[in-house]
């Protein structure tokens, strides 16, 4: 007689220590495959878009530190430059120089926390992510002596920065840049070639190049597909033009080039940092730009190349103190939709892992 | 013969002790079990301390360092914390089988001590059939797993149960064939037998077979990369997902008194046990215990998880066929050269080892993948 079995559904999250965060999977098991999933999202909604129309421009600022948790310096650039836009404001050369930095800085303390989340779950018991940690620290320590903050930077100002660095920070970064690459080879040492983890990442979760296209993917998600886009060289915005540095690309699109796309996105973002010590002018770090902001009537896009793939900010302006309209291109959001995608097929386990590979932060997807 | 005679401080600082130390049956019985509970008590909390600092080591962090000297009594709080705890059964579960799973998993845990010997003789009971005993007591507590997942109406720990019941069906069929290979060397199942036909540690001469014990061991413990049953990222806690509190504690101590078991039974199969020079042999004994339990630690501070049908065919497809050539090869062995100098065989094994792994990896495909639905 033949056993009979059926499906069952099972939820994981919103509660589950691999969703980094408030989000749910709702998925149909079929032992320990997936033949169903649907993504469920809204656990952590705060307004932000809503919230950005009744304050100034300068008062949005700090909640763009609340999208991208792991990433604000990056979310602030994004901001400030659609402002910029929109008003036309300059912004002098060494504030263009310090933004690199700072945003390079967090492109590796973001990727740093993906990589060593997605060990983490695939179930190598908290030592790559501490590791990992470890150098966040430090990364954490170079924002504190700019911003005063560890987490919430709220650096960026629209015409600049908010003030100067310190004496000691360059120092301290260039012996930060100086100890980094040799971190990040003992990382690779630790587990790249380990071959529990091959097994479990090599030709799991595989994204192809036109689904990835498709679904408008950016960032390491649409760079482990084998796609060659960063806006930083595309569409190149603050002072990128000046800076050498190569796009790592993955080849097959599965967890593990995208993997390998942010340690080498890391070692990249230091190479942009050692050219921009040596090229840092001096001078003001920030325009003069009124009080009370009052845009012209129009509206602007900026959009960067944030840790987790393209962030914009679109902003309408009605030539008031407060934009008109305020909408965020989240790569987090629209890279998740893939989900469904990669990861039907496939076991429980590797579900978490594909989770994990695409690097998503609740606070953006539900903004 | 009197107990004054063989006090234990004598016992202790000269390892010498008359074969029917303590005495009568009785005595015996008495003086063993306490000397077992306290020694798993007392080695279980300082396993839990050793695990916490040793990997709080390997993560370059202190690990508990607050509570006591060095957080020595870390444990012991944690016990506290633990004892205080609401004791929840969850809506719809089974109440009795929730009850009675973590005495099912923690008494045959225990039960693997009797055999254990601390020195030459100094054992609960030396059954003849010692290392049989062992297999077969210690795969029962896989029930109190089962019955864990399935009182505790939870999908996540059903999941967890169903793969705890395919990993001990496994992994038990190559841990049987690599104590196989070491009875046959030894020529009986007594562990104290087994340690005392250890002239050179079973390590040397059976190298594939430690290898293989100590993989199918790890399975068994459920320690990673074989921790699928709580995979804390996937199902999150697996089986004891709905436990608090006591019932909660006692599977956590089951888990550590298990490890014990496993590293004191690696320590007599395959590292000579309670033999060596110069110290007293309960030292060496506990010596040996320590570091193969260490070991375990470092494996699972480094390594990440299998998937469930990595682990599966790393059984059937890799551990299985390769137990049964070592299997074959040592008989073949014990046959042709019975009385042969230890140290070509040493090598010959060695050798052997190294062939047969690289020959098989190259045979072994995981397979699995994606499904189409």
């Amino acid at each position: 007689m033949p056993i009979k079995t059926e499906p069952f559904a099972i939820n994981f999250g919103p509660f589950h220590p691999s969703t980094h965060g408030v989000f749910r999977m709702r998925t149909t098991l079929d032992g320990e495959v997936i033949i169903d999933l649907e993504p469920v999202f809204g656990y952590l909604h705060r307004g932000i878009e809503k919230l950005a129309e009744g304050r100034t421009y300068t008062q949005n600022i700090p909640f763009t530190d609340r999208l991208d948790y792991l990433a604000s310096m990056s979310n602030n650039l994004a901001y400030v430059l659609a402002v910029e836009k929109l008003a036309g404001v300059p912004v002098p050369e060494r504030a263009e120089y310090l933004r690199v930095i700072m945003a390079e800085l967090q492109r590796i303390a973001s990727h740093l926390i993906a990589v060593g989340s997605l060990l983490n779950d695939c179930g190598a018991f908290m030592t790559p992510i501490l590791y990992m940690i470890r150098e966040r620290e430090k990364i954490l320590d170079l924002f504190e002596m700019v911003s005063g903050q560890r987490l919430t930077y709220n650096y960026m100002r629209i015409g600049g920065v908010s003030q100067d660095i310190p004496d000691e920070f360059l120092p301290a970064l260039e012996k930060f840049v100086e100890r980094m690459p040799s971190y990040i080879d003992e990382y690779d040492r630790l587990l790249a070639e380990n071959e529990i983890l091959l097994a479990r990442l090599k030709g799991v979760g595989i994204l192809s190049k036109g689904q990835a296209i498709n679904i408008s993917a950016s960032g390491p998600v649409l760079r482990g597909s084998g796609v060659e886009w960063d806006i930083r060289k595309v569409d190149p915005y603050s002072v990128y033009d000046r800076f050498e540095f190569d796009i790592p690309t993955g080849t097959l699109g599965d967890s593990y080039d995208r993997y390998r796309v942010r340690i080498e996105e890391m070692r990249q973002s230091l190479r942009i940092i050692e050219q921009a010590m040596k090229q840092l002018p001096s001078g003001a770090v920030k325009t003069d730009v009124p009080w009370l902001m009052l845009p012209p009537r129009g509206e602007a896009y900026a959009h960067i190349e944030s840790p987790k793939g393209e962030l914009g900010f679109y902003i309408v302006s009605d030539n008031s103190a407060k934009p008109y309209r305020f909408h965020i291109r989240a790569p987090s959001l629209i890279n998740l939709t893939a989900l469904r995608d990669m990861s039907v097929g496939w076991k429980i386990a590797d579900l978490i892992a594909i989770f994990g590979s695409i690097d998503i932060c609740m606070g953006e997807v539900d903004r | 013969m009197s107990l004054l005679d063989t006090s234990p401080i004598n016992w202790a600082t000269t390892g010498t002790l008359s074969p029917d130390w303590p005495g009568g049956y009785w005595l015996h019985w008495v003086v063993f079990t306490i000397i077992i509970l306290v020694f798993v008590l007392a080695m279980v909390m300082g396993f839990i301390y050793i695990e916490r600092r040793f990997v709080a080591r390997i993560q370059s962090r202190l690990g508990p360092n607050r509570a006591g000297l060095f957080g020595l009594l870390q444990p012991v709080f944690d016990a506290i914390k633990v004892l205080v705890k609401e004791d929840i059964v969850p809506a719809g579960g089974d109440k009795l089988v929730h009850w009675w799973a973590p005495v099912v998993a923690f008494v045959p845990a225990l039960m693997i001590f009797v055999v254990i010997p601390f020195q030459d003789g100094a054992l609960l009971a030396d059954l003849n059939i010692g290392i049989l005993y062992v297999v077969a007591v210690g795969s029962v507590g896989m029930v109190g797993v089962f019955m864990a997942g399935w009182g505790s109406n939870n999908k996540y720990s059903v999941i967890g149960a169903m793969r705890a019941v395919a990993q001990i069906i496994t992994y038990e069929i190559p841990l049987g064939l690599a104590i196989i290979s070491v009875v046959l060397l030894s020529g009986s199942l007594s562990l104290n037998e087994i340690v005392n036909s250890q002239n050179i540690p079973f390590i040397l001469l059976q190298p594939l077979g430690f290898l293989i014990y100590f993989v199918s061991a790890c399975a068994e413990l459920n320690r990673t990369p074989f921790d699928l049953l709580e995979a804390d990222s996937e199902i999150v806690a697996g089986y004891h997902i709905e436990y608090s509190g006591m019932k909660f504690a006692i599977f956590y101590l089951a888990e550590y008194i298990e490890a014990l078991a496993v590293s004191a039974i690696i320590t007599a199969l395959f590292l000579s046990g309670w033999r060596g020079p110069l110290l007293p042999p309960w030292l060496w004994f506990l010596i040996k215990v320590v570091v193969v339990f260490m070991f375990i630690v470092w494996v699972r501070g480094t390594i990440p998880r299998l998937r469930v049908d990595h682990a599966m065919a790393l059984s059937w497809k890799f551990l299985l066929p390769v137990a049964l050539l070592n299997l074959f090869i040592t008989s073949i062995e014990v046959i042709l050269w019975p009385l042969v100098l230890p140290w070509p065989i040493i090598l010959l094994n060695l050798a052997i080892m190294v062939v047969l792994i690289l020959l098989w990896s190259r045979f072994f495909k995981l397979g699995g993948g994606r499904v189409e639905v």
